[in-house]
């Protein structure tokens, strides 16, 4: 395997562990904990790296799983002794562990290659050349295997317990009640975060980690609703982030661990605003359209109401407080609809009008009595 | 002791040092206070990373390294930043830790591209911008301490003078609203002067770590006391302690990051308050719940009935 092509795998390995874990970060509100988890790793590398006396693939991954579970562990006690809130808790406790990090860093292994950029955004472009040496034989990068290792773990984790966490995830109240431990299903899945920070910590940094875990996972919960679209639609923004940002980084001869989270940020961003359900501009769109649904609404149950014959558009702008053009654009609608006719530059319902407006067949109508009571305020307004 | 005091006021280097660590924890640590009363200290961790390829991106558009540019820079991008997170919050269906992950990490990313950029441009003078990572407060010079004094001077002012306003901003906005105060205003002045905050220190302590020194002092002074007053002065205060002794401790030892030092020594300021500050502290707490479990027990069993 060539040089380009490992590292390409690499990043797109990297890509698929943190889509399968950052999809449940991301329904369970844990973001910036992965963030912290990530941070927390350095101390936990380094104090293998002193136990192993020396670089040490099983010591080191297992010293930072112990750091990053640690990390989840503090933050809760922080936050239970009720001192301190969320998320400062998770403020406190991360950079303290970072801090410490870089200071036994720079303190007794300042001669060591560990240094600040390799720390927080990696060496990918390094993963052909760190080799996994077992019993005297080369069978391949490091990273890559670790990385596609994790993978195949991570996929196994969650084909294996997707009831388990689908339940856990979206009410855990039931999953309690049901036998499933909230605490064990948390940190079994902090437990994978950890690991999967420390495969692909090595790779792209502990700060574009985060990036992999979150943003693909993010982009995802924009597009669906379901629980295994989501985790597909992840993978594949991630492995688009990867392969895009590999392909931009090069022609660039820019970081290629930078250039995957900034296309995973164009890729959200394109989600955030193009989404068909709930992006920024169909939601726009479908407000924009509901308002203009309730303005015909409204006029017609106004005439109705009064039961006049007919009114004056003037009349009319003043009881429904529109402004002229206003009026003119929802009776053009309403006419449109076969709702309302003019006649000597008089407003009047038509048959079909009244009708609408008699047999309540009309979107105010039906919100508001169908309307859930969460949101009955609003409809009251709207029914006013 | 008294060689290092004298160090502090006549030695040119260790004079800026503490100065700017000092500097860098009273604002961090009063603007802080306004940040986690209002539940946005992580807002400060997003914002410190956004600010990355401001920094960068001022030096490669005006190729100068003068504090106050690249300040300006950061504060440009941490603003950008903190405006995408809430409209992200508001307009789609993401939670608030997953909008300021999002925002966090992209903003990193965009930086750490721009800083290989310049880097790999052979752009001579481009040495030491990576030094925001982390900061490198042995590389404060008299110029940069005068601009984190002018900068924070302003967003100190700031504080002062709309004492009563930023109160009731982070306690009740919707009253502050109802008595006609213009909350959405005032919103855009505190979180400009936390943005200053942030910006003053990422030369110090780096972008990493920036997030500990708005959280971690008024978290250690929230113990102490329940007035807002009280709890600016000490968390200002804390941040200073915090700022100077790290400083102290990483030029008299050797091989010690200013940065981290300063974060640990503020560290330990919390995990002092959380245990021993009088009425919340962890161990008081425990000695009070044992003292009346042993007066109900002493009572005996009548109570119960």
């Amino acid at each position: 395997m060539n040089a380009e092509m490992t590292v390409l795998l690499t990043a797109i390995f990297a890509a698929c562990a943190c889509s399968l874990v950052g999809t449940f970060l991301i329904l369970r509100r844990m973001a910036m904990m992965s963030d912290a988890i990530s941070h927390a790793i350095l101390p936990g590398l380094v104090v293998a790296y002193f136990i192993a006396n020396g670089p040490n693939l099983i010591v080191g991954t297992l010293g930072a799983a112990v750091a990053g579970v640690t990390t989840v562990f503090l933050v809760e006690a922080l936050q239970r002794t009720g001192l301190v809130k969320s998320d400062a808790a998770i403020g406190i406790v991360f950079p303290a562990l970072f801090a410490f990090g870089t200071f036994l860093v720079s303190r007794y292994f300042s001669q060591v290659h560990l240094d600040a950029d390799a720390v927080l955004f990696g060496e990918i472009a390094f993963a052909p050349f760190d080799r996994l040496i077992v019993f005297g034989n080369d069978i391949g990068s490091q990273p890559l295997i670790v990385l596609a290792f994790l993978t195949i773990v991570n996929a196994a984790l969650v084909l294996l317990f997707y009831k388990e966490l689908k339940l856990a995830t979206f009410d855990p109240g039931l999953a309690a009640s049901l036998g499933l431990s909230p605490l064990i299903i948390h940190y079994g899945l902090m437990t994978a975060v950890s690991f999967t920070t420390v495969g692909a910590f090595a790779a792209v940094g502990a700060i574009l980690v985060v990036a992999l875990l979150i943003v693909p996972a993010a982009t995802a919960y924009l597009l669906t609703d379901r629980l295994d679209m989501m985790i597909v639609l992840s993978l594949a923004s991630g492995i688009a982030s990867a392969v895009i940002g590999y392909y931009v980084a090069m022609a660039f001869d820019v970081s290629i661990s930078g250039m995957m989270a900034v296309t995973g940020g164009v890729i959200f961003a394109l989600a955030a605003l193009f989404s068909p359900t709930h992006g920024i501009v169909a939601r726009a769109i479908r407000r924009h359209r509901l308002r203009d649904q309730f303005a015909v609404d409204l006029l017609v149950l106004h005439l109705h109401h009064h039961r006049t014959a007919s009114e004056s558009p003037d009349h009319l702008a003043r009881e429904l407080n529109w402004s002229e053009g206003r009026l003119r654009e929802v009776i053009t609608r309403a006419t449109r609809n076969g709702l309302v006719a003019m006649t000597d530059g008089r407003v009047a319902l038509t048959n079909a009008g009244q009708q609408a407006a008699a047999s309540h067949h009309l979107a105010i109508a039906h919100v508001a009595a169908t309307a859930p009571p969460a949101h009955g305020p609003q409809a009251a307004t709207i029914a006013d | 002791m008294p060689d290092l005091l004298h160090d502090v006021i006549f030695d040119y280097t260790l004079r800026n040092v503490a100065l700017g660590s000092a500097l860098l924890g009273i604002v961090g640590g009063v603007l802080g206070t306004f940040a986690v009363l209002r539940r946005q200290g992580l807002l400060g961790d997003a914002l410190a990373h956004a600010a990355l390829p401001g920094i960068v991106l001022a030096f490669m558009l005006t190729g100068s390294k003068a504090s106050i540019v690249l300040m300006l820079g950061a504060a440009i991008s941490g603003w950008l930043g903190t405006l995408l997170i809430i409209r992200i919050v508001q307009d789609t269906r993401l939670s608030e830790d997953a909008a300021l992950g999002v925002i966090l990490t992209v903003f990193f990313g965009l930086g750490v591209v721009l800083l290989t950029h310049v880097q790999h441009s052979n752009n001579a003078n481009q040495a030491g911008l990576d030094q925001y990572l982390f900061g490198q407060a042995a590389t404060l010079v008299e110029e940069n301490v005068i601009t984190m004094a002018a900068l924070g001077s302003v967003a100190l002012f700031l504080v002062a003078l709309l004492f009563k306003e930023f109160k009731l901003l982070s306690f009740d906005p919707e009253f502050g609203a109802s008595l006609g105060y213009p909350m959405r205003g005032l919103n855009v002045l505190l979180t400009s002067s936390i943005v200053i905050a942030v910006v003053i220190g990422l030369q110090t302590v780096g972008v990493v770590l920036m997030a500990a020194m708005l959280i971690a002092p008024a978290a250690a002074a929230r113990q102490w006391t329940n007035r807002l007053g009280v709890m600016l002065a000490l968390s200002g205060l804390f941040g200073a302690s915090a700022g100077v002794a790290g400083a102290m401790i990483s030029v008299t030892a050797r091989r010690v990051p200013t940065g981290p030092m300063i974060i640990l020594c503020i560290t330990a300021i919390v995990v002092v308050s959380i245990l021993f500050a009088p009425e919340r502290g962890i161990v008081w707490d425990a000695i009070r719940r044992r003292r009346m479990r042993r007066a109900a027990l002493a009572r005996g069993p009548e109570v119960a009935a």
